[in-house]
């Protein structure tokens, strides 16, 4: 066991996995060297050599493209795109042939590859660093997206997302990079992409939530539970593919629901979730499925990110609009 | 070094054989088996017969677009023709010379362009990627393989593809680039087919050439005659040499010219004049290299002759089997996009076959 943070638990993952299989290789922009800006890949170049931990030139498309070309031939590829707001460059790579691949050579070639980066704001930044695209990516076949909340499940989906034949978009909420800690098992584990984790039984409302926000949600709880309201948690942990039977589940339990993420409303990752919430559990709801999602607007500089970001008294005020509809 | 004698800067561009299959400088011939020879020139003239035909089958209502190779044989097979069954071809959309020789079956070939994504599921020892259409993207992927293989310790070399419109393409820049720095063993071949769509050459780049780009890469470019296929195997055989050997990526203009139409879509008399066309028709790089072989003795016209005909019955009958293969069976568009079906698409799948049961 050692205590670790978000961001230590991914070098350790990376470690790891680099020492038990010789096909991973670690690459990006400052990832070598430095070891990335957020320190996430320190200490891997020293370790494993310039073959499998270097620095490339200031280029998404080809660290995604080649990272395409790298898993064809062999390769497990993980890397890291420095900012969410840099990815889009790569946008094409992603969408047009790594989400696609294996599709189009019918099964020849699959494309074992993660693709890293911090998302999501709070971290008083400039202008694209402080964005949450999950829904872009989920809106994808052939991606999977996977955002942890917690050291432990950090290290486990990243494993899994390294083993996982398709390409993963793994999205690491910098707001909590080092917020916090907490004991990670030194010995190899995974945990399952595409599993929800019910953080908090509760019987009168279901609030979904991934990333920095779970920490949020579980402040609000302790506000509304004061006035007696008992709210079950799930953190989804993995966008697509959505574990719908968890959530299911718990919304023909409770009869409410509420998801909260800091991503934009407008056709967002709620939109997802209320729709399987309306298919699949209608007759259960006591109350219209809602959501608590970032404005749709550009993520405002920080003078202005405060009115943005998402609060636990919000999540509090809405938890109970819910629940007393 | 090719690329020391031939500078792009200048202008100065390789061409070995002339019009009328005559050596033009002794020292320049590549050493090639006669075996290889002549396989070259049966590939170049298959891709012809297989290119002809499937213009006729497309106009015929049989075939869906189809983008032709007409006059740019001599750039892939002469190409492809340098490299190792071990290296990886990293295609564009318009190389089918290139492919036939790297052994992907002519009937899968024709299987894409009928609609089918199974011809792009070449067998197990084709090392060769599907069609890439967004224009130059794929040139990032030759560049990780290369850097793979490199990293794996092996000595297997990537050629890519790619227009001359393509290298206008900011990814172009970013796979030369990268494979630079990492000095990763790949080759860039660049058709330039004088037109990408209605665009000419002169739009894309101010540069006089597109093998002068190389220079500002710190990499060997070197400009070769596209219809020569002896210019383009010995300007390809030192770029994979020196891939192999660990000295880094290359950059390799063909200039040629599309003799057809950009796509079955496209209608090139819009733009272009009928005289440029009759003037690249008498370049023609079939001929070229037929008239090389029999002056060796390696060929003749009965064979020719024969050979084509042959190749005729070959296609029709090829493109009778692709035509009888039928429309893809419903699973198939589900269980590739994941390497196992997510719940989202059980579900999808299972009530499609359920509202449309044997329909489906």
């Amino acid at each position: 066991m050692a205590l670790l943070n978000i961001i230590g638990a991914v070098t350790h993952a990376l470690d790891s996995e680099m020492e038990r299989d010789k096909t991973v290789v670690v690459y990006g922009e400052d990832v070598g060297y430095e070891g990335g800006v957020f320190r996430a890949t320190v200490g891997l170049q020293k370790k494993y050599g310039v073959d499998r931990c270097f620095d490339t030139p200031l280029s998404e498309a080809a660290i995604v493209g080649t990272a395409i070309g790298m898993a064809i031939n062999g390769m497990k590829p993980v890397v890291e795109i420095q900012f969410d707001g840099f990815v889009l460059p790569a946008l094409n790579q992603i969408i047009a042939h790594a989400a696609r691949m294996r599709n189009r050579s019918r099964g020849k070639y699959n494309l074992p590859m993660v693709i890293r980066m911090p998302y999501g704001g709070g971290i008083r930044a400039l202008e694209h660093h402080s964005e949450s695209p999950e829904a872009i990516f989920a809106h994808i076949p052939g991606l999977k997206v996977v955002i942890p909340s917690t050291p432990y499940d950090t290290k486990g989906l990243l494993l899994a997302a390294i083993r996982d034949p398709d390409p993963v978009i793994f999205l690491e909420p910098k707001r909590i990079y080092r917020a916090f800690k907490q004991e990670v098992p030194e010995e190899d584990y995974t945990v399952p992409i595409g599993k929800a984790k019910i953080v908090k039984s509760g019987e009168d409302i279901t609030v979904v939530a991934w990333g920095a926000l779970i920490r949020e949600v579980q402040k609000a709880i302790e506000e509304v539970e004061k006035e007696g309201i008992s709210v079950e948690l799930i953190d989804l942990r993995t966008i697509s593919p959505i574990d719908r039977e968890t959530i299911i589940e718990s919304v023909k339990k409770t009869g409410r629901f509420l998801v909260v993420h800091e991503a934009v409303k407008s056709f967002g990752p709620g939109a997802e979730l209320i729709s399987i919430v309306n298919e699949k559990a209608f007759l259960y709801l006591e109350a219209p499925p809602t959501r608590l999602a970032g404005f749709d607007v550009t993520v405002p500089l920080p003078r202005g990110e405060h009115h943005f970001i998402i609060e636990p008294r919000q999540i509090a005020k809405k938890i109970k609009e819910v629940v007393e509809f | 070094m090719l690329t020391d004698r031939f500078n792009p800067l200048k202008e100065e561009m390789l061409c070995i054989l002339d019009q009328d299959g005559r050596i033009i400088d002794k020292n320049l011939e590549p050493f090639i088996e006669n075996d290889n020879l002549l396989r070259i020139y049966k590939t170049m003239l298959l891709a012809k017969v297989a290119d002809i035909k499937a213009l006729q089958y497309q106009r015929q209502g049989r075939m869906l677009t189809y983008a032709p190779n007409r006059g740019q044989e001599a750039a892939q097979v002469g190409s492809i023709a340098a490299t190792e069954k071990n290296d990886w071809l990293v295609p564009a959309f318009r190389e089918l010379g290139a492919w036939l020789y790297k052994g992907a079956p002519l009937e899968q070939i024709f299987l894409y362009w009928y609609g089918n994504e199974m011809g792009s599921k070449f067998p197990d020892d084709v090392k060769m990627l599907p069609v890439s259409v967004p224009i130059a993207s794929q040139l990032n992927h030759a560049t990780g393989i290369a850097m793979a293989s490199k990293i794996k310790g092996e000595k297997d070399v990537a050629i890519a593809y790619v227009g001359d419109g393509g290298t206008s393409q900011g990814e172009f820049h970013e796979a030369v680039n990268f494979a630079a720095v990492f000095n990763a063993p790949v080759i860039f071949l660049i058709q330039n087919n004088q037109w990408a769509i209605s665009v000419p050459r002169s739009i894309q780049t101010k540069s006089k050439t597109l093998a002068q780009k190389a220079i500002a890469y710190g990499i060997p470019g070197i400009q070769v005659d596209g219809n020569d296929v002896l210019a383009v195997y010995a300007a390809t055989k030192e770029a994979v040499d020196r891939a192999r050997n660990g000295d880094g990526p290359t950059i390799i203009e063909a200039v040629t010219y599309r003799l057809g139409p950009h796509t079955t879509s496209d209608d090139p008399t819009i733009y272009r004049d009928e005289n440029e066309v009759k003037e690249w028709e008498k370049k023609d790089p079939i001929e070229r290299f037929k008239k090389y072989l029999i002056n060796k003795g390696l060929w003749s016209e009965e064979e020719d002759k024969k050979q084509y005909e042959e190749y005729e019955n070959y296609v029709g009958e090829t493109f009778k089997k692709v035509e009888e293969s039928g429309l893809v069976p419903l699973e198939d568009i589900f269980k590739y996009t994941y390497a196992e079906m997510t719940p989202n698409l059980v579900e999808q799948y299972e009530e499609y076959k359920k509202y449309f049961g044997e329909e489906a």
